[in-house]
């Protein structure tokens, strides 16, 4: 491609020197998609500061919440990028407990070493993520009815051949010291490994979305698929290779709790499919693509974990806590939307005419 | 005379049964603006995509600078330099004006083993394609596309397509959903992209638009050329006329009413 435009003279010779960076004014700040998230974390994290208590504030308290956080964090972040990009991944609410169950079978019941049960965990939810992104482009079904199918398929696949192969519907899982240290452990006897692989996580993902060409595809894809694609960008490529990471990341999520409980179930997981998309979708990720941070996500799950584990803290029966993740959700996404019109009606305050 | 950059010769286009585009013979110029003329339905669309390579015709031949071409795909089309704008502009209104000016051609720089997303040089260059082409109210390249008005938006596409060396710009009714106003920005634009040598083929059903660019005029009835004229070849009543159907329109009606003289009032089918 051979650029034509920079050899002529700017008509305006201040023109690239008034080149300003959105993030210099509070206005721009204030405008960001990910402040509606910050505001609703911030809300729920006072309320339950003052109702929680002093446990809640705790050291304690706070390991409860971020673990939680933690494993569904993993999981958000790749559903994100995948709804960033226009698509949704419900399937991984059985990759999950599919990976456990394969780690758990291969290196605990049939005492293979444990790293060849971690690949092959690994392996079945790269696998399940192919076969999603492969049915999605080849029926062009929407992906919420591919990966509901291959939920229950995967669901009903772990449970015929767990019985078939062990008798059993939850199998015990022995892991030598350096697995559980580096996959299934607490640090300081509360906090749980896996805060330091959703680190890593966020890490990647980030700089994938914000720092690659890929970010730059996949808010492409998700804008508008057809003009993504005549943009030259590999959708195909891209859309297979975001499900095997959604799936990748789930059976991450479930091998290591396999490895952390010392034992797996086949109905592990269910919790996920839509906790992942609620964190998602309160970090303000937009539902039908094309828009979204991974700050965002991050927020949207801590918010959602807060909650969900918040409630133990405060004299409330813990059945209110659906109630107000269903409130917050609904608050987080009109304020969501609030926030992105006012992105998109962000315009420099100079107005300068048209040159004549 | 010169030979034309874009060349069409007996273009015909069915879809099953139905002939959309009927012997279509055009010739586009550099440095020159095709307005191509025609009501709803007059089969713009179809020629367009033959044009931009969604569709391939049934018969006929398309020329690039004298030889012989075939789109399979409109990334192919986009090879041969055929950039299409489409009536809204950018299609990526949530994403920002530096992004979308580079979807598929991000320019990266290295940064210890990763190649990143050169944000600052896409958000420079392309605020600058955009100011270079006389739109000097864009200075933010982290915008939303979304924000910007409907010209501004054509004016994003047009000057993107321009900076990736377009050597055909293909405008679809590019003001027919813009003010006065807007409208008169995007005409001086095209105006800013003929003087560089690019030819344009401008689609719209409005005379006003077409005559204040325009060099060379096709009006298009029922999906083949019925006008193939210059500028000033004819006046705006007469162009007007055209479009509307003009003598055709005036034989259509005494068909129908000899039709409907022989078949108890019954109008006759289209297409028949």
């Amino acid at each position: 491609m051979k650029s034509t435009t920079f050899d002529q003279p700017a008509k305006d010779a201040a023109a690239p020197a008034v080149l300003r960076s959105s993030r210099a004014s509070f206005g721009a700040f204030v405008r960001r998609p990910e402040m509606g998230s910050l505001i609703g974390l911030v809300a729920v994290f006072a309320f339950f500061g003052v109702f929680g208590g002093e446990n809640f504030m705790s050291s304690g308290g706070a390991a409860s919440w971020l673990n939680v956080a933690s494993e569904l964090g993993i999981i958000a972040l790749p559903v994100g990028l995948l709804m960033i990009a226009g698509h949704l991944d419900l399937s991984v609410g059985s990759v999950l407990p599919a990976s456990s169950m394969t780690v758990a079978i291969v290196s605990g019941y049939n005492h293979a070493p444990m790293i060849v049960g971690i690949l092959a965990a690994l392996g079945l939810g790269l696998a399940v993520g192919f076969v999603n992104g492969v049915l999605v482009i080849r029926t062009k079904l929407p992906s919420f009815v591919v990966t509901l199918a291959t939920l229950f398929a995967v669901a009903g696949l772990t449970l015929g051949l767990s019985v078939i192969l062990t008798g059993s519907t939850s199998v015990a899982l022995r892991s030598p010291p350096a697995a559980k240290l580096l996959l299934g452990d607490y640090v300081g006897g509360k906090f749980q490994v896996s805060l330091f692989w959703w680190l890593a996580v966020v890490v990647i993902v980030g700089f994938l979305l914000n720092y690659s060409r890929y970010g730059n595809w996949i808010l492409a894809m998700g804008g508008d698929a057809v003009s993504a694609r005549n943009a030259g960008i590999p959708t195909d490529r891209l859309t297979i290779s975001l499900f095997m990471g959604s799936g990748l990341c789930a059976a991450f999520v479930g091998m290591a709790q396999a490895i952390l409980y010392n034992s797996a179930q086949v109905a592990a997981g269910q919790s996920f499919i839509f906790n992942s998309i609620i964190a998602v979708v309160i970090g303000g990720v937009l539902l039908t693509g094309g828009y979204g941070s991974v700050v965002g996500i991050v927020l949207g799950t801590l918010t959602f974990s807060i909650v969900n584990q918040g409630i133990f803290y405060t004299g409330f029966d813990a059945n209110w806590a659906s109630l107000i993740i269903g409130i917050l959700l609904l608050l987080a996404v009109l304020m969501n939307n609030t926030f992105r019109n006012m992105a998109l009606s962000y315009a420099p305050r100079k107005k300068v005419r048209v040159q004549p | 005379m010169k030979t034309p950059i874009l060349k069409l010769t007996a273009i015909n286009k069915s879809f099953g049964p139905i002939d959309v585009l009927h012997d279509i013979n055009l010739e586009v110029h550099p440095g020159e603006v095709l307005c191509l003329l025609g009501d709803n339905g007059a089969g713009k669309s179809t020629l367009i995509k033959v044009l931009s390579g969604v569709h391939t015709p049934t018969s006929g031949t398309l020329e690039m600078n004298g030889a012989a071409v075939s789109f399979s795909s409109p990334r192919e089309a986009s090879n041969y330099g055929i950039a299409t704008v489409h009536q809204f502009g950018g299609t990526f209104p949530l994403m920002t004006i530096g992004r979308s000016f580079f979807v598929g051609v991000e320019p990266t720089k290295s940064w210890g083993p990763f190649s990143i997303f050169d944000r600052a040089k896409a958000n420079a260059i392309a605020v600058t394609a955009v100011r270079d082409m006389g739109i000097t109210r864009i200075d933010d390249g982290d915008r939303l596309v979304g924000g910007l008005s409907g010209g501004e938006r054509q004016s994003l596409a047009i000057a993107r397509a321009v900076h990736f060396g377009a050597k055909v710009l293909i405008l679809d009714e590019p003001t027919a959903a813009l003010g006065v106003k807007q409208a008169t920005h995007v005409l001086r634009i095209v105006n800013e992209a003929k003087r560089r040598g690019l030819a344009v083929i401008f689609i719209t059903h409005q005379v006003m638009h077409a005559m204040a660019v325009g060099d060379h005029f096709a009006v298009l009835i029922r999906g083949a050329v019925a006008a193939d004229f210059r500028k000033g070849e004819k006046t705006r009543e007469e162009i007007t006329d055209l479009m509307a159907g003009g003598e055709t329109m005036a034989n259509l009606e005494a068909e129908i009413e000899a039709h409907q003289a022989t078949h108890d009032g019954h109008a006759p089918q289209a297409n028949a």
